[in-house]
């Protein structure tokens, strides 16, 4: 059925070539930024090796954003805040801005409420970290995923 | 360096969680930006900021790009003494702004 003389592409080659073609692109446009890789050497950084639950936080930010340059943001961590329990610091990290982190706020049971808001810059749509950092040493985790339509950081002045 | 906008609520009662906002213009230039000749416009935010209640520190927030320009950042603390509250931002290039707000306590 074939003509001996012309090499007849094999599945195998052609599988081949197609995935080197698939993944190309990407190696080429991949820009300087966070991902989830780095956003989880930034989170290992601030908070070392210990685990992190989910809950008792509740990150706050609208799951779809028109203008990523402002965005606001709130943290709420569920704690009676006394001298024995209380939040001691609570850190808000990103996926895909050039840089994982963005805020981190140290306070104390004088705050008598572990809440804080704040506004805050997306490059893309990507999820969202709070991580709370408890007086006995205990960490609590929320995500949110953001969809931004109009991303932060690409305007040129 | 910049003009700040501070809410205490000037009376509260002993015990009571007070909410206090802040809010400081200020560019918060990312170091990613270039201008329209194409040179990269330095790095510019505040990194830092701290609210100390008659000189004890009671909230500190450290900073980094992904913060809006003109930082709001909103808190609260447990009115425990009539008194001063003073805030302080520092920036890249060290320049501090401060701010101070009375609260009375009954």
């Amino acid at each position: 059925m074939t003509d001996k003389s012309y090499p007849h592409p094999t599945r195998r080659a052609v599988l081949v070539g197609a995935g080197a073609l698939g993944v190309a692109p990407f190696l080429m446009v991949r820009r300087a930024e966070a991902t989830p890789e780095t956003m989880k050497a930034a989170i290992h950084r601030v908070i070392g090796e210990s685990p992190v639950k989910k809950g008792r936080v509740t990150l706050d930010i609208p799951p779809l954003v028109e203008n990523g340059n402002t965005i606001a943001m709130s943290v709420a961590v569920d704690s009676p805040m006394t001298e024995k329990d209380h939040v001691k610091a609570i850190h808000v990290f990103n996926e895909k801005n050039p840089q994982p982190d963005i805020i981190s706020v140290h306070l104390g049971p004088r705050a008598g409420k572990a809440t804080f808001s704040t506004r805050i810059r997306l490059a893309d749509s990507q999820s969202v970290v709070a991580i709370a950092e408890m007086s006995d040493g205990s960490l609590w985790s929320d995500t949110v995923e953001v969809i931004v339509t109009i991303a932060a950081c690409l305007e040129y002045n | 360096m910049a003009r700040t906008l501070i809410n205490v609520p000037p009376k509260a009662k002993r015990g009571q969680v007070v909410e206090i906002k802040t809010l400081i213009s200020h560019v918060m230039e990312t170091g990613y930006r270039r201008n329209e000749i194409g040179v990269a416009i330095p790095r510019d935010i505040i990194n830092l900021f701290v609210c100390t209640y008659n000189g004890t520190e009671i909230f500190r927030a450290d900073l980094h790009q992904a913060i809006a320009a003109n930082p709001f950042i909103t808190f609260f603390t447990t009115a425990t003494e009539s008194g001063t509250l003073e805030f302080k931002w520092t920036d890249d290039n060290g320049q501090v702004e401060t701010a101070s707000a009375k609260i009375t306590v009954e």
